[in-house]
């Protein structure tokens, strides 16, 4: 194995915020997936673009459908990050043990 | 455990132990071990010189400076100190001398491995240079050989001087220390006064790990006399100067000489070091074993030298304060103390009558001891008063998690101490010195309390990072009839009322408040008027807890009159006053359903009508009260308060005064009581008020008694404002927590499918370590703060004195856990 690039403490970091990371994004996925009426005005709807859209249902639901995507594929990129800053502490941890 | 145990700090007695001169060592080494006795100074007039043990102490003292000096030669080379953290015994006296030898003869050894080695490498020093010498003067001489093809030139000034011309023309090679280039061509010009040629070759050398850059100069003169002077010359710019034979071929046999030489001396070096490594790991594995050791026989020491010799010399006089409940143990510690040392004569320890304070011991584990530092911050509780801390383990996280209130915080907070009590043993083994780590590691319990206590508190106001959940399905349903509330409706106006009476379904959220709030416009009023009430009720009850504490210390002491002028009319005035605003809200509370949403007085103009009486009081009879009667009950009420103050500012003091003229029997009945509760210093200064009042006059009493009465009464008044802190800061909690998300996470949301997900999570770290930062660590602070000034002033000064002196018990437990160098 070669050298670690992020030192212990940095991976430590990484590796708690991936996993907060990873609960919450994939909570709130579900959450927009199920259009929760709280995260209505985190979604963003321009309303001149929706009245282009003819104040449709529709064009709201494809925005929270939109956001629960991104999150899940946020959280996946979390749990990417969480798996290298793992082998990363891992490394880490082996060298300590070797040098002391 | 009986109640009072829980309560209060410990019983305390005075103690005399008469410790056998040759078992007090191993006696006061037991009693080291249990921690059990506080010793007290029997000589406090003589100076630490003239004590009897101050030889031993010395000893302790030197041998501590060996073994400082071993631990830094350690440190010094990396070598990883053992710390196997078992706890050696104090050694006996004897054995000290052979500790004293083993350090004396390792220093000794470090010592003598130092100078060697340093010798050494001066000597290293000195033949790499005159290595690099040798080397250079070749290289330049064989370079102006091949330079110079001109015969007559190499001769007449390059060339190796001839043995004719040997006499003549000298040369001198050296090293200088090489500060800068200027100072190169100052000293060169300042020889070539006198000499043909100065020649400087610059060199970088590693040496000991920092390099050091010098040059290499040949200085080519003729005549003695120069010689000398430009030896003085050289003397002046710290040269080291060096032989340098003249022929080549010499030079050559100089080179090689230098070389084996060099390597000799590599070998003995490396020698030198296996041997100081070897020595040194072995004295590693020992280090903090023998300094506990040498720490805890200076201890030892000290100890002794408070002690008082009898008269027959025989026998050592010792005084202690140590807990009742213990002292079956500290016998038990002097028996095999005694029996350890080989004694004959068994040490006796007697209770002793005394009127000295005892100092306040409150027995702690770990989970306790966190809030017992909190209360003992704000003053050590009197010998045997109510000790607040057993009820701030509940109230001052939750006080803390009424400010701080958001599941997601507190889970944050709660998982955070979670790891550090899991890890408990790890973590203090590791032994960590970052002094605020230490702190969240001390207050790991504190913590992990409030983190908890700020999940419940989150539930109640429906906060996850400022969003709510919808957990048990909200309570208020839109009618599909209602013409209010259809789409033509909704496009008509800006916003839409939801009145309760149709919309709400009659029975409420299970827990907390309703998710449909977090939709309102009018969220904030909402909340703000139900956490104003709910930090004023929160606050009458703390306040009412507090009162009620001060019955309990003054029935413990002895204090009827406390009791009849001080507790009831406190109590009675705080009730008039705020007590029953509280009922008020209750009432408020209970009385209105949904359908009679818009009846509800208002409270505010019911406490000011109660304050001031308006003259013409029907009509507000018919807006602003519950029900009939209220008004006179209030009345009532402002009455009641108003007498409360001159009961309690005047009622003590007449009493007193009454008593001292008439009341014969009253006054050897307070005299019996006196002695009964001598020993405190409450009692104690209370009763030389009455003895005071009794022979002298009350105005000192009646001026305590104003002091005091106002003191309450301003208080009272200021004390429920300062509760709705907790309000305020739930408020400022919320609102900024809300902020975050919409400044920072919700910038996310707002790119497409795809780039979405890249923003996010980038901006979700960053979401991430502002909320742990500002609103888990910054908030966290200012709410554990707002917690302690309600526990310190506003709790504590309706019952707390909080001016007893702590006790402090000779252990060993602090030497064990310090490191040396504290």
């Amino acid at each position: 194995m070669g050298c670690p690039i992020l030192g212990p403490k940095c991976s430590a970091y990484y590796m708690i915020i991936s996993v907060w990371g990873i609960i919450m994004l994939v909570l709130m996925g579900i959450f927009f997936q199920i259009r929760t009426p709280s995260l209505f005005e985190d979604i963003s709807v321009d309303e001149e673009e929706w009245s282009n859209h003819g104040m449709s249902l529709d064009f709201v639901k494809s925005k929270y459908e939109d956001n629960a995507v991104n999150c899940w594929i946020a959280a996946a990129l979390y749990a990417v990050l969480f798996v290298f800053s793992f082998i990363q502490q891992r490394m880490n941890a082996r060298q300590t043990y070797e040098t002391s | 455990m009986s109640m009072d145990a829980l309560l209060r700090s410990e019983e305390m007695t005075l103690c005399q132990m008469f410790l056998q001169s040759e078992a007090a060592y191993a006696c006061v080494s037991e009693l080291g071990e249990i921690g059990l006795v506080q010793f007290r100074d029997l000589n406090p007039d003589v100076n630490a010189f003239q004590r009897k043990f101050v030889s031993e102490i010395r000893r302790c003292e030197e041998m501590e400076r060996k073994l400082r000096f071993l631990e830094k030669e350690i440190n010094k080379d990396g070598i990883p100190m053992l710390n196997t953290g078992d706890n050696p015994e104090a050694p006996a006296p004897r054995e000290m001398i052979d500790l004293e030898a083993t350090y004396e003869k390792l220093e000794n050894e470090m010592k003598e491995v130092n100078s060697n080695s340093e010798a050494l490498k001066r000597n290293f020093l000195e033949l790499t240079e005159l290595k690099h010498i040798l080397r250079k003067t070749q290289t330049f001489f064989e370079e102006t050989m091949q330079g110079y093809q001109d015969p007559s030139l190499s001769r007449s000034h390059y060339t190796e001087p001839t043995s004719k011309e040997r006499n003549s023309t000298n040369l001198i090679v050296g090293f200088s220390l090489q500060t800068s280039q200027s100072d190169d061509q100052r000293s060169s010009t300042c020889i070539s006064r006198f000499s043909d040629i100065v020649l400087f070759i610059r060199l970088k050398k590693n040496m000991n790990g920092d390099s050091v850059h010098k040059s290499v100069f040949i200085i080519f003169f003729q005549g003695e006399q120069l010689k000398s002077r430009i030896k003085k010359i050289c003397e002046g710019y710290r040269a080291t100067l060096y032989p340098c034979p003249e022929t080549q071929a010499e030079r050559r046999e100089m080179a090689i000489g230098v070389m084996t030489r060099i390597e000799d001396l590599n070998t003995v070096l490396g020698q030198t070091q296996d041997h100081r490594h070897r020595v040194l790991v072995a004295a590693a594995k020992n280090i903090k074993v023998w300094s506990i050791k040498v720490r805890k026989i200076k201890a030892i020491y000290h100890t002794l030298n408070m002690f008082n010799l009898d008269v027959t010399q025989k026998c050592l006089i010792a005084e202690c304060w140590c807990p009742v409940a213990d002292l079956d143990r500290i016998q038990q510690a002097l028996r095999s103390g005694t029996e350890r040392s080989g004694s004959s004569v068994p040490s006796i320890i007697n209770r002793m009558q005394t009127r000295m304070v005892p100092p306040t011991y409150n027995r702690c584990n770990k989970f306790t001891q966190g809030f017992q530092n909190i209360v003992d911050a704000y003053g050590v509780a009197c010998y045997r008063e109510v000790n607040p801390a057993p009820f701030t383990c509940i109230t001052f996280p939750f006080l803390f998690a009424v400010m701080f209130g958001d599941m997601g915080h507190g889970a944050i907070m709660f998982l955070f101490a979670l790891f550090l009590v899991l890890k408990e043993k790890q973590l203090q083994a590791k032994k960590i010195q970052n002094e605020i780590f230490s702190t969240f590691f001390g207050g790991r319990y504190i913590i992990l309390l409030m983190g908890a206590f700020s999940i419940y508190t989150g539930l109640i106001y429906n906060d996850v990072f400022s969003k709510s959940l919808n957990l048990f399905g909200c309570q208020w349903v839109i009618p599909a009839t209602d013409k209010a509330y259809d789409l033509a409706a909704l496009e008509a106006a800006d916003k839409i009322v939801v009145k309760p009476n149709g919309t709400f379904t009659g029975s409420s959220y299970p827990i907390g408040v309703d998710p449909i709030w977090s939709l309102a416009s009018n969220k904030i009023a909402f909340t703000n008027s139900l956490k104003m009430k709910m930090s004023i009720i929160l606050g009458i009850f703390q306040m009412f807890f507090g009162i009620s504490l001060s019955y309990l210390n003054h029935r413990h002491f002895q204090k009827p009159l406390n009791i009849i002028f001080d507790f009831i009319p406190m109590v009675v005035f705080l009730f008039c006053m705020f007590g029953y605003l509280v009922i008020l809200v209750f009432v408020k509370w209970l009385k209105y359903s949904s359908t009679s949403s818009q009846e509800p007085p208002s409270l505010l103009i019911v406490v000011v009508v109660v304050v001031v009486v308006v003259a013409d009081y029907y009509y507000f009879c018919y807006c602003y009260y519950y029900c009939f009667l209220q008004q006179g009950f209030q009345s009532f009420l402002v009455v009641v308060a108003v007498l409360c103050v001159p009961w309690m500012m005047l009622g003590k003091p007449m009493y007193m005064r009454y008593m001292k003229r008439y009341g014969q029997v009253s006054v050897q009945n307070l005299l019996i009581c006196l002695t009964h509760c001598f020993e405190t210093k409450r009692c104690l200064w209370y009763s030389a008020l009455l003895l005071n009042v009794l022979h002298e006059e009350f105005s000192e009493v009646l001026i305590h008694q104003v002091i005091h009465t106002i003191e309450f009464c301003l208080g009272c008044i200021s004390h429920t404002a300062s509760y709705l802190r907790l309000w305020a800061l739930s408020l400022a909690h919320a609102q900024l927590s809300e902020v975050l998300w919409q400044m920072v996470l919700r910038i996310a949301f707002g790119f497409s499918r795809g780039w979405g997900a890249i923003a996010l999570f980038i901006i979700f770290q960053v979401w991430a370590a502002l909320t742990v930062m500002i609103l888990v660590l910054m908030e966290g602070l200012s709410a554990f703060l707002h917690a302690l000034r309600l526990h310190w002033v506003e709790f504590q000064s309706k019952f707390y004195d909080g001016s007893g002196h702590i006790f402090v018990p000779f252990s060993f437990n602090s030497i064990a856990d310090a490191s040396p160098d504290e």
